[in-house]
């Protein structure tokens, strides 16, 4: 009997190697469990051989397999190209369980924007997955495919990471080829593992990562070194006192935060107070504008002329309006508006051209706290996962999900979420940030507090 | 009033590269329609653009023949904009970060040179083509508009100028001039017909002396230079006539029917197209290193405005300029080297050899050379059967040299009195004063020996035989 809740892929991989499972058993255990969460928009069966499977969000383009990236506009599309992240995993033998579900195209902190409706927190079915990468967290906490590939612009891997009780990398930026993969705002989006552990989502990173020669803004990347150990002596840990005292964290999430920071000093760490003041003040509106801007730019190809939904028109310019007002729901028209606004002629210094001087600030302010830190820690998400529809009426309330986890991404700098306890039954994110490239440093830290910690990622209902 | 013409271009050059600007798809033409096509420049989800490097070399090339500075740091931008032959929506083009700027380029005239300044020359891709049909696959009442991608993501260069031509003929041969330089640099060949240039004029005139800039208009589609030297002219003298009637010109573009230069054009409203243009986020700045723009420098030969003004000091400008600006000055310089009188080789070149459409290149210039030299000893039915050959691999001109002109008045009088003979009242009405009658007795000489005789020898007898009375008085 396979254990899909517990079984972690490096122990999926023992299990194949000792053959004590076949390939066809193992996947058949993932792909023969109800997917009551509504983590998957599409399920594959199995290609044959005896990889690890994996599940794939929506917005990574997969030949021949519908991707939609939880949209109407591209509710019959089939990709002829592998993105290169699909491609490394099938080259590595990874085998395709199905596409999760997304936020519409990926914007979203909660998968309740996707057109196909939500996915739900295996932890608490009444309650969002985290977004956009809901689908992915909720398939591979619910025991629906020991690990996934999710994408992330702002927060999209990190937060449902964070509600789901999994861990989850948004890997610097650079590292791991977008090609392929549908673009939401290309200078932030960046694919990374999601996992039951520091080791299987390290693995997993080793695996997509490294350059591309169809992604012109990947780069050459040290080798992963698959984390040990259980000491974190010597390693210097910031603690931005922004980022663990804004206000609207939940104090249980403080608390578990507070709590991992403090185990994290026992085991050797050398922990102390920092400070990023205009990035958590200035992270999200700033954001804000640069996504919503590319965004808009990158969304203008769905036009109904070549691929996806098409509503006919007498002529092209009506077929491309009645098409996209039919193909998009509210928040990527939301997002086109406020982008195409501001890059509008007059208004692009004022908002675009700001907004892109900020972020260089940001970048500023982070690698000065990087002079004296390894790597800094806040809460990942402020909340616990919140009851579906709290907050579908309110687009500002949603965006602040994403308080903590923008500004490294504005930055371009790798994070890693890993649970760190409970609050009100629920799962807590602690994340962990480090400069440019230090992804071994975040693995090997992560890993260390993993171990301490000893969280249960099953969810407390099923175990 | 006295109203001076001010004159911008915009142009636009295909590079022949082998592969597409920011896609591995096969560049050129052909192709049965989407078959050049790929993920990329059909802009599927999640496809990215590389930047085709030979492109960038190539612009810069261009940029340094036009006497530019070359950025240490170039942007590729988007421009925004929904059309059907535009699959992202954007074009990627450059904007504030062009790679090459503020250049210049000397046209030659007679008197003296022009220098126009070039404000830019920059990389960006070019659109698919747009073909509209009606059910019965004509244009007449096109019922859709059938996309093909082929064209899409070929690499283009953009070269604006100052509006610093202030005359049509200028600005046609600034064209002129442009072109040979790109086709000679090998970057495209620079077809008008085929779309491979294309230019777009700005035209508007100011009262002499002024230096404000009035409203302008653009003038469109007029696909050869003749075509454009005259759309200037006319929209010059339509401007000049509204401000003397008291009218305003309005800013709007003239689209010409391509290779109907008497079709008035069509109208538009120049409507404010805010392009939203923003950094590629997808490509990386270009900083190309100065090595590389010193060994591209180090490629440009002598350019064709610099041969020009060398050729003009043995010939007139006007030769020079037809030579150089039709590729065919240094055949010239091989003929006169051969030993060819420089002028008779100019006049051959210009005039027949052109109209032979043989390249150039494929030319044994000793061989012409000789040819040109006795062009005026062999007859001119063999002369032109030659000249048709003197691009065969193994072409000599002994055969044609050997077919002397007959000069032999002896031979020739016998014909001469026979067509004086057959045309009585011709011969009449030359001897009463009609002078011009003469080429009409050697026209039928010729034509009686087939071409064969010397025509100076021929209208030398004519004369003679026509007015014996006053040779002998």
């Amino acid at each position: 009997m396979i254990d899909t809740l517990r079984l972690t892929a490096e122990g999926a991989k023992k299990l194949l190697d000792a053959r004590e499972v076949s390939g066809a058993e193992l996947f058949a255990a993932y792909r023969g469990r109800e997917d009551d969460l509504h983590a998957f928009l599409h399920r594959c069966d199995d290609p044959g051989g005896e990889g690890i499977p994996i599940a794939i969000k929506d917005v990574i383009g997969t030949k021949g397999v519908p991707t939609t990236a939880g949209s109407r506009i591209l509710e019959n599309y089939v990709p002829v190209y592998d993105a290169t992240v699909a491609a490394r995993c099938k080259a590595h033998g990874l085998r395709l369980l199905g596409k999760t579900n997304t936020d519409e195209f990926a914007m979203g902190s909660s998968t309740e924007n996707s057109a196909y409706g939500p996915s739900h927190n295996p932890w608490d079915p009444t309650r969002v997955p985290g977004g956009s990468g809901g689908g992915s967290a909720a398939a591979v906490s619910g025991g629906l495919a020991p690990w996934a590939l999710g994408s992330d612009t702002g927060g999209s891997i990190k937060q449902p990471s964070a509600l789901c009780g999994n861990v989850g990398l948004r890997p610097t930026y650079g590292t791991v080829s977008r090609y392929g993969v549908v673009a939401f705002a290309s200078s932030l989006d960046q694919v990374g593992p999601v996992a039951k552990n520091v080791r299987d989502c390290a693995f997993l990173y080793s695996v997509i990562a490294g350059s591309d020669e169809n992604d012109r803004t990947t780069v050459e990347v040290p080798a992963t070194e698959l984390p040990t150990g259980d000491s974190l002596r010597g390693v210097r840990i910031g603690v931005p006192k922004e980022m663990n005292e804004a206000e609207g964290i939940e104090p249980g999430v403080t608390a578990a935060v507070r709590a991992a920071v403090e185990l994290a000093e026992s085991l050797g760490g050398e922990v102390g107070e920092c400070s990023l003041p205009r990035s958590v003040e200035y992270g999200v509106a700033s954001y804000y504008l640069v996504a919503p801007a590319e965004a808009s730019s990158n969304l203008a190809r769905y036009d109904g002329a070549r691929y996806g939904l098409r509503v006919d028109g007498d002529d092209f310019r009506e077929m491309v309006m009645r098409t996209r007002d039919a193909g998009f729901g509210d928040e990527p028209k939301r997002r086109i508006m406020i982008g195409t606004y501001a890059l509008s002629s007059g208004y692009y210094e004022a908002y675009y051209g700001t907004a892109q001087k900020v972020r260089t600030v940001i970048k500023r302010e982070h690698e000065a706290v990087f002079a004296d830190f390894d790597l800094i820690v806040s809460p990942t998400s402020p909340t616990v996962a919140f009851e579906l529809g709290a907050k579908v009426d309110n687009p500002l309330a949603m965006y602040l999900n994403d308080l903590l986890t923008i500004p490294s991404c504005m930055a371009g700098l790798p994070g890693l979420n890993i649970p760190c306890g409970l609050s009100e039954g629920l799962p807590v994110g602690l994340q962990l940030i480090g400069p440019q490239f230090s992804e071994n440093t975040l693995f090997q830290t992560g890993h260390v507090l993993e171990q301490a910690l000893g969280f249960d990622v099953v969810p407390g209902r099923l175990r | 009033m006295t109203w001076q013409p001010v004159i911008g271009l915009e142009i636009h050059v295909q590079l022949k590269t082998e592969t597409k600007m920011f896609c591995r798809c096969r560049n050129g033409f052909g192709g049965d329609p989407n078959t050049q096509t790929c993920p990329v420049c059909l802009a599927f989800p999640g496809a990215l653009p590389v930047a085709n490097r030979r492109a960038i070399e190539e612009c810069i090339k261009l940029g340094l023949a036009l006497d530019c500075t070359i950025a240490e740091r170039a942007v590729f931008h988007r421009k925004n904009y929904f059309y059907p032959d535009l699959p992202k929506a954007y074009q990627i083009s450059q904007y504030d970060e062009p790679l090459c700027s503020n250049g210049k380029l000397a046209v030659p005239s007679a008197d003296g040179d022009v220098t126009i300044g070039i404000t830019r020359a920059h990389l960006e891709e070019d659109a698919a083509k747009n073909v509209h049909v009606a059910a019965s696959g004509r244009l007449h009442g096109a019922t859709a508009t059938l996309v093909d991608f082929n064209r899409g993501g070929t690499p283009l260069v953009e070269i604006v100028t100052e509006p610093d031509l202030h005359d049509a003929e200028t600005a046609k041969r600034f064209l002129q001039l442009l072109r040979q330089t790109v086709v000679e640099l090998d970057l495209s060949d620079a077809e008008l017909e085929k779309g491979s240039m294309r230019f777009d004029v700005n035209v508007s005139v100011r009262p002499a002396g002024s230096s404000e800039l009035r409203t302008r208009t653009e003038l469109k589609n007029m696909n050869s230079f003749n075509f454009a030297a005259k759309g200037i002219e006319r929209e010059i003298a339509r401007q000049i006539e509204i401000y003397e009637s008291g009218g305003e010109v309005q800013q709007e573009t003239l689209h010409f029917v391509p290779g109907d230069e008497e079709s008035p054009p069509s109208r538009s409203k120049e409507e404010a197209q805010d392009y939203r243009y923003f950094p590629e986020p997808d490509l990386v700045p270009v900083h190309p290193p100065a090595e590389l723009v010193e060994r591209l420098r180090a490629e440009i030969g002598e350019l064709p405005g610099a041969r020009i003004r060398r050729i003009a000091d043995t010939l007139s400008f006007y030769d020079a300029d037809v030579l150089v600006t039709g590729g065919l000055d240094r055949l010239w310089s091989a003929l006169v080297g051969a030993g060819a009188d420089p002028k008779e080789a100019a006049n051959v070149l210009a005039n027949q050899f052109v109209a032979t459409g043989i390249s150039p290149d494929a030319v044994n210039a000793p061989e012409l050379a000789r040819l040109v030299s006795a062009r005026a000893e062999i007859p001119r039915p063999t002369f032109d059967e030659a000249l048709a050959k003197v691009g065969d691999p193994n072409f000599s001109a002994d055969p044609y040299l050997e077919q002397r002109l007959v000069a032999d008045a002896g031979e020739l009088d016998p014909v001469i009195d026979r067509i004086i003979e057959a045309n009585p009242g011709q011969a009449e009405q030359f001897r009463s004063g009609k002078e011009g009658l003469l080429g009409f007795f050697v026209g039928q000489v010729m034509k009686e020996t087939g071409g064969q005789a010397d025509p100076r020898v021929v209208n030398e007898r004519v004369r003679a035989k026509l007015q014996p009375e006053s040779d002998s008085s």
